[in-house]
């Protein structure tokens, strides 16, 4: 049988984080996820510990701020998609600048500095990914999709998911389905 | 970023390199002339993997559908983003190399300045699921 479940990755590392930087017994604020601000500068025993503790839950401590905030932009763009209300509800800029505290165009530039890509063109890269996702493994309608993606329409997400992929979503679905049948790994 | 690419054309070679040069992302290329040159290349012991393997369709000794085949069946190499980079634009053709397994099919495009941008999109958006939680199991792309 197969069990679907839905993941609060969010919280999972949020509580993660609490409990790792209890155990080294500092003064700290997670700000946001990937921004913990500490009181005092802990010591290198300390940055040590902290850094084999994060290693065992793929998290690392990042040297370079402007690194770890194009992340952020990531996961909390990522966040956003994830949850069908709130992608009707809010606007991406006004999200981002709510979430990280930064003005829109900082990130922006900042963005596409780092990834030779805009937020936007990450954002549709994301929503056809999910897109994808809803295809395979959800069996919902394209009407579906569009609705929880926030499209206006599904021949809006019908041409977005070609531009991107140069691929109809059926044609798509089909190519994921024999690749299945025949066993071969991707 | 490593690149390999495999193409037995030694115009379409020299095309593919000096494309590569042009554009902004900092890149090593790797060629081969023929698929068993790159198979034997890839199955070395220390071979430092590439992130992308650009594989034109038809090679004398092995062609590409061989090699992406064997690409797909071994272990180590199974998770390399493979570029088909071919003259054919059937779209049998194109749905079978993807069922197979191929990330990418780029229909070799006529003019430099075509392919150029090509290469740049393809690099861009391995960049974008090297470094985002994208699923990489449905990466596929047409150009």
């Amino acid at each position: 049988m197969i069990l679907n479940i839905k993941v609060n990755y969010m919280l999972i590392c949020r509580t993660v984080l609490k409990e790792q930087l209890d155990a080294l017994d500092v003064d700290y604020s997670i700000k946001s996820l990937g921004e913990i601000e500490f009181k005092k500068k802990p010591s290198e025993a300390q940055f040590l510990k902290l850094t084999e503790a994060f290693e065992k839950y793929g998290i690392e401590l990042l040297e370079d701020s402007q690194n770890g905030l194009v992340q952020l932009i990531k996961e909390a763009i990522a966040h956003l998609l994830n949850n069908v209300e709130d992608v009707r509800k809010y606007n991406i800029s006004t999200y981002l600048t709510e979430e990280l505290k930064y003005s829109y165009s900082y990130l922006s530039t900042l963005f596409s500095e780092a990834t030779h890509s805009s937020i936007e063109n990450f954002i549709i890269l994301k929503k056809i990914d999910l897109a994808k996702h809803m295809i395979i493994h959800k069996n919902l309608t394209l009407t579906e999709i569009a609705y929880s993606l926030n499209y206006s329409s599904v021949a809006h997400l019908s041409a977005q998911f070609k531009k991107t992929t140069g691929l109809t979503p059926s044609t798509f679905q089909r190519i994921i389905k024999k690749r299945k049948e025949r066993e071969v790994m991707p | 970023m490593n690149i390999i690419l495999a193409d037995d054309d030694a115009d379409d070679r020299t095309l593919f390199e000096e494309a590569i040069d042009e554009i902004e992302i900092k890149t090593k290329l790797s060629l081969f002339n023929d698929g068993k040159a790159l198979m034997d290349y890839l199955l070395l012991p220390n071979c430092m993997l590439p992130e992308i393997i650009f594989l034109d369709l038809n090679m004398p000794i092995k062609d590409g559908l061989q090699c992406l085949t064997e690409i797909r069946e071994n272990e180590t190499l199974r998770n390399v983003c493979v570029a088909i980079y071919s003259t054919s634009s059937s779209e049998e053709d194109i749905e079978e190399t993807f069922v197979k397994g191929a990330n990418i099919y780029i229909n070799k495009p006529n003019s430099f300045k075509a392919l150029k941008k090509a290469v740049e999109r393809v690099l861009k958006l391995n960049w974008q699921y090297h470094t985002s939680t994208l699923n990489r199991d449905n990466f596929l792309l047409r150009l």
